[in-house]
């Protein structure tokens, strides 16, 4: 395995691991995001806003550079599927999480997205990363030329090459162990999606019961019809914080290991883009061999030039990858227990708080004449 | 009366699967019949709701038994008893028969000029002071010293006859019974039959009769072929509670306490089986109600109410009647929700634990698996709180649907009782213009026969006016006390409801505590 060269040149201007997208505006249908970054010498900020297409821009030129070694070998980090104010049920479903809550989730994703690609070592050397961050011009609508990278480009016979058997022990592990992952991934965050939903609708229902007990009080000196009015004013406090404990639940949920698990299905199918690359050029070594091997003495020399390029490539590719293997193991271990232990931390103060609230309405209760 | 026209209220609400098409079971006894959501056809219910005064002569001792003091002469009095010392004799007004009652049938249902409605009018008014605060008066005074707890399903017998019968446990402490702690047997249509008979008895005196629980010939079904799955041990369970509560309201009643059939129903061993039960599902209650209202509002001779409180009340009570219903809507959708999250947190755990498993790093695989069964625990708590709301507020609410409807169906029962007075009054008057033209005609021996039958309806028209008074007083005694028992009720259900969300927010903080050690130890 070759050793990966590093280049010389400065990468950016601005530190990586504090990028900020700090807020969304809706302007007619499209969304624009406030991105915010540190300038690495001294005190001082880029405030640049840009939009889903603009990241696009961004993802393009990054999957665009051929001239790197081994690019193939890189697990690019997951940009969300793009976004609009007024989106359809189709796409609103394929977002998931980050469709919820106002475009917050959203926006905490883009913020991971900048964060993972400044931060890594190959990729934030592309200009087009110190242009997204720091120009204060919409970085460029030009579309990139065209790359390998877009799947759906794909022929559906390419789809076959995704059980094609390996020669490293080492990838077939980690090819099967990826598509096992990726599919429980996925479904869990469905799943958690789908409880996150229930409970926004039990909170509703709980608003709704607080608003309905309001058209139960009554107005008149009758002591008793008092003494329920009073009852029914109470109650309806009662459901009111219920509905916000429930939203609360919700958000935590949504915030955290949702947020989470979202990004650890996505990162994971980046995964597995990465290792079908890989396979696809292992395929691709393997005609080349074969191909030399047979052809005719004419054609020999030119087969063999073909097979020694692909030879050389595959090698980038696998040494990239492992290192990337290794990086992507540690950060998603990393990411996932900052999701949990947020998950927990958050959920344990609001079930702290509803239990004083619920108390303090019960002592009300108590005391009721 | 001030009744309203739109008598047709929503179909009730209920958690069960409805039925179609099935009809009335010959067999009144077994607990199959209508399921809610069909039409109760029994012409023979509704007539016995409305006031039929032959039937009146089967009551049993008076309502206003010991523990009434509005009056000095406590005495008890049959609706029939001619006795002058009526509890109300001293409250009225002469009653003597020139009263402008004799002015003609037309007076009676114009408002115009001085006519009985009127003259009744002073004398509540002027009693009113007093006799509200006597009430309330008497209300602080009742205490009682009668529990009852149903408990003990068991399924008796096989097949498509079989039943379930409760035990039926009572505590007191008051002499009219024969011991202290007895229990007995009792299957759900003796409930019916208990309900039935006090509803006959009790049909002119204004009394809020607590409704039974209704019939479910799906719950029913799914009890008698088996009772171990989950949706029938929470049917009988609903069950179960309901009946307890029916028998604690109508044992809290005072009036109703005293009446033979409660104490027989509480303590005989052997209880004759009831018939006739077909008719006392929930909703063929509330139709029973309402086809008699109807009936009371097609009576030609409508009631002059002179008395706003009573107008007002029962405007009140079915404004009521109305938010309660779309309250119990809100909290059936909000017990749909919490078992739907029951549902989704438990594929949600199932799904973390195959991510756990999955996972090579062994540190994050134990969390993961740690996370599945917090899910778990927390899928137990959504299911008790799916059950605490249901229990405590649906069913809260819904029996309160149902007494409202009792409610209003005392109210009608005073109309009927006015009506009964009214027609009185006008047959006597032809009784009257009878004489006359015997007079005229010089008939003496049918005079003598009209002379006596003008007596007996003179002796009637007082009779049936005393019942009128009499039997609104009952009712604004009745809806006093059915506005504190249900403050009451109420207030007792919510405390209970929010212990219950206390203790399960308890639980969640000490699961959430636990998790977080092991989330944080994935290094």
């Amino acid at each position: 395995m070759m050793e990966e060269v590093q280049e010389v040149k400065s990468a950016l201007s601005v530190h990586g691991h504090n990028i900020k997208v700090t807020e969304v505006l809706k302007d007619g249908d499209a969304l624009t995001f406030l991105i915010v970054s540190q300038k690495l010498s001294g005190t001082g900020e880029y405030h640049v806003d840009r939009t889903c297409d603009d990241f696009e821009w961004l993802q393009q030129h990054l999957f665009s550079q051929e001239d790197v070694p081994g690019i193939q070998g890189i697990i690019f980090p997951p940009l969300p599927a793009k976004a609009q104010v007024n989106a359809s049920a189709k796409v609103m479903k394929q977002l998931g999480f980050l469709g919820l809550g106002e475009w917050q989730p959203y926006c905490k994703a883009l913020e991971t997205f900048l964060r993972q690609v400044a931060s890594h070592g190959i990729l934030n050397k592309n200009k087009a990363v110190e242009i997204f961050l720091t120009s204060s011009d919409p970085p460029g609508r030009q579309r990139a030329k065209k790359n390998i990278f877009n799947r759906l480009s794909q022929a559906v016979e390419e789809m076959r090459k995704e059980g094609h058997k390996d020669v490293d022990e080492f990838f077939q592990t980690e090819r099967d162990h990826n598509l096992a992952l990726t599919g429980y991934t996925k479904s869990a965050a469905e799943r958690f999606l789908d409880v996150v939903l229930t409970e926004q609708k039990i909170a509703v229902a709980c608003g709704h019961f607080s608003a309905a007990l309001h058209l139960c009080v009554e107005a008149g000196e009758d002591p008793d019809k008092q003494a329920f009015s009073r009852i029914c004013v109470k109650l309806s406090e009662v459901f009111d914080s219920m509905k916000k404990n429930m939203m609360s639940m919700a958000e935590n949920n949504m915030n955290t290991l949702g947020l989470g698990l979202d990004l650890e299905s996505r990162y994971q199918e980046a995964e597995k883009e990465m290792l079908f690359r890989r396979t696809c050029k292992l395929v691709e070594l393997e005609t080349a061999r074969k191909n030399a091997e047979k052809a005719k003495p004419v054609k020999k020399a030119a087969m063999e030039e073909v097979k020694k390029a692909a030879e050389t490539e595959f090698d980038h590719i696998c040494g990239v990858a492992k290192q990337e293997i290794a990086r992507f193991e540690g950060a998603r271990v990393e990411m996932l227990q900052q999701a949990m232990v947020q998950w927990c931390e958050k959920q344990l103060l609001t079930a702290k708080e509803s239990a004083d609230q619920f108390n303090q309405h019960l002592q009300a209760f108590r005391g009721m004449a | 009366m001030a009744a309203s026209s739109d008598r047709n209220p929503p179909p009730f609400p209920a958690a069960e699967e409805p039925e179609a098409g099935l009809c009335d079971m010959a067999d009144g006894d077994s607990d199959e019949g209508e399921d809610i959501f069909v039409s109760n056809s029994n012409p023979v219910a509704v007539s016995r709701g409305v006031s039929q005064p032959d039937r009146v002569s089967e009551e049993p001792p008076d309502l206003f038994s010991e523990e009434e003091t509005i009056n000095t002469t406590a005495k008890s009095n049959g609706v029939h008893s001619d006795d002058d010392n009526d509890l109300f004799a001293e409250a009225h007004v002469e009653l003597s028969t020139d009263k402008p009652g004799s002015s003609g049938r037309k007076e009676l249902s114009a408002s115009s000029g001085p006519h009985p409605a009127s003259s009744f009018a002073q004398s509540p008014a002027s009693m009113q002071p007093t006799s509200l605060e006597q009430l309330e008066e008497e209300e602080a005074k009742d205490s009682f010293d009668v529990d009852v707890a149903v408990t003990n399903p068991e399924k008796i017998g096989d097949g498509m006859n079989a039943y379930v019968a409760y035990k039926v446990s009572t505590r007191t402490s008051l002499p009219m019974f024969r011991s202290k702690t007895f229990s007995v047997r009792r299957r759900f249509s003796d409930f019916l039959g208990l309900y039935e008979k006090l509803s006959v008895k009790q049909s002119l005196h204004g009394c809020v009769i607590p409704p039974p629980p209704e019939k479910s010939v799906v719950g029913m079904t799914k009890v008698k072929v088996g009772m171990d799955d989950p949706s029938s041990v929470e049917f009988v369970e609903r069950r179960r509670a309901a009946l307890e509560r029916y028998l604690q309201r109508v044992v809290s009643h005072p009036s109703l306490l005293q009446d033979p059939d409660v104490r027989e129903f509480l303590e005989r061993d052997d209880l004759p089986r009831a018939v006739n039960t077909q008719a006392l599902s929930g909703a063929g209650f509330l139709k029973m109600i309402n086809k008699a209202s109807d009936a009371v509002n097609k009576m030609t001779i409508k009631m002059n109410e002179s008395d706003t409180w009573f107008e007002d009340k029962f405007q009140e009570v079915e404004n009521e009647e109305q938010q309660l219903r779309k309250l119990h809507a809100v909290v059936d959708s909000l017990v749909n929700h919490r078992k739907e999250l029951c549902g989704n947190t438990a594929v949600f755990a199932k799904s973390m634990a195959m991510l756990g498993n999955s996972e090579d790093n062994t540190a994050l695989s134990r969390a993961l698996s740690q996370l599945a069964e917090v899910e778990d625990k927390m899928e137990q708590l959504h299911q008790e709180q799916a059950a605490s709301d249901f229990f405590i507020f649906a069913e809260l609410l819904a029996d309160y649907i149902r007494l409202l409807g009792a409610v209003r169906g005392c109210f009608d029962q005073r109309v009927r009782a006015w009506q009964r007075w009214q027609e009185a009054q006008s047959t006597l008057q032809k009784k009257r213009e009878a004489e006359a033209k015997l007079l005229w005609a010089n008939k003496p021996d049918k005079l003598q026969q009209a002379k006596e039958e003008i007596t007996e309806w003179e002796a009637r028209v007082t009779q049936y006016e005393r019942d009128f008074d009499r039997i609104g007083m009952t009712v604004r005694k009745e809806v006093l006390r059915f506005e504190k028992e249900k403050a009451k009720d109420f207030k007792s259900q919510i405390i209970k409801y929010l212990e219950a969300m206390l203790q399960s927010q308890q639980r969640l903080i000490k699961f959430w505590e636990a998790f977080l050690p092991e989330a944080k130890a994935i290094a």
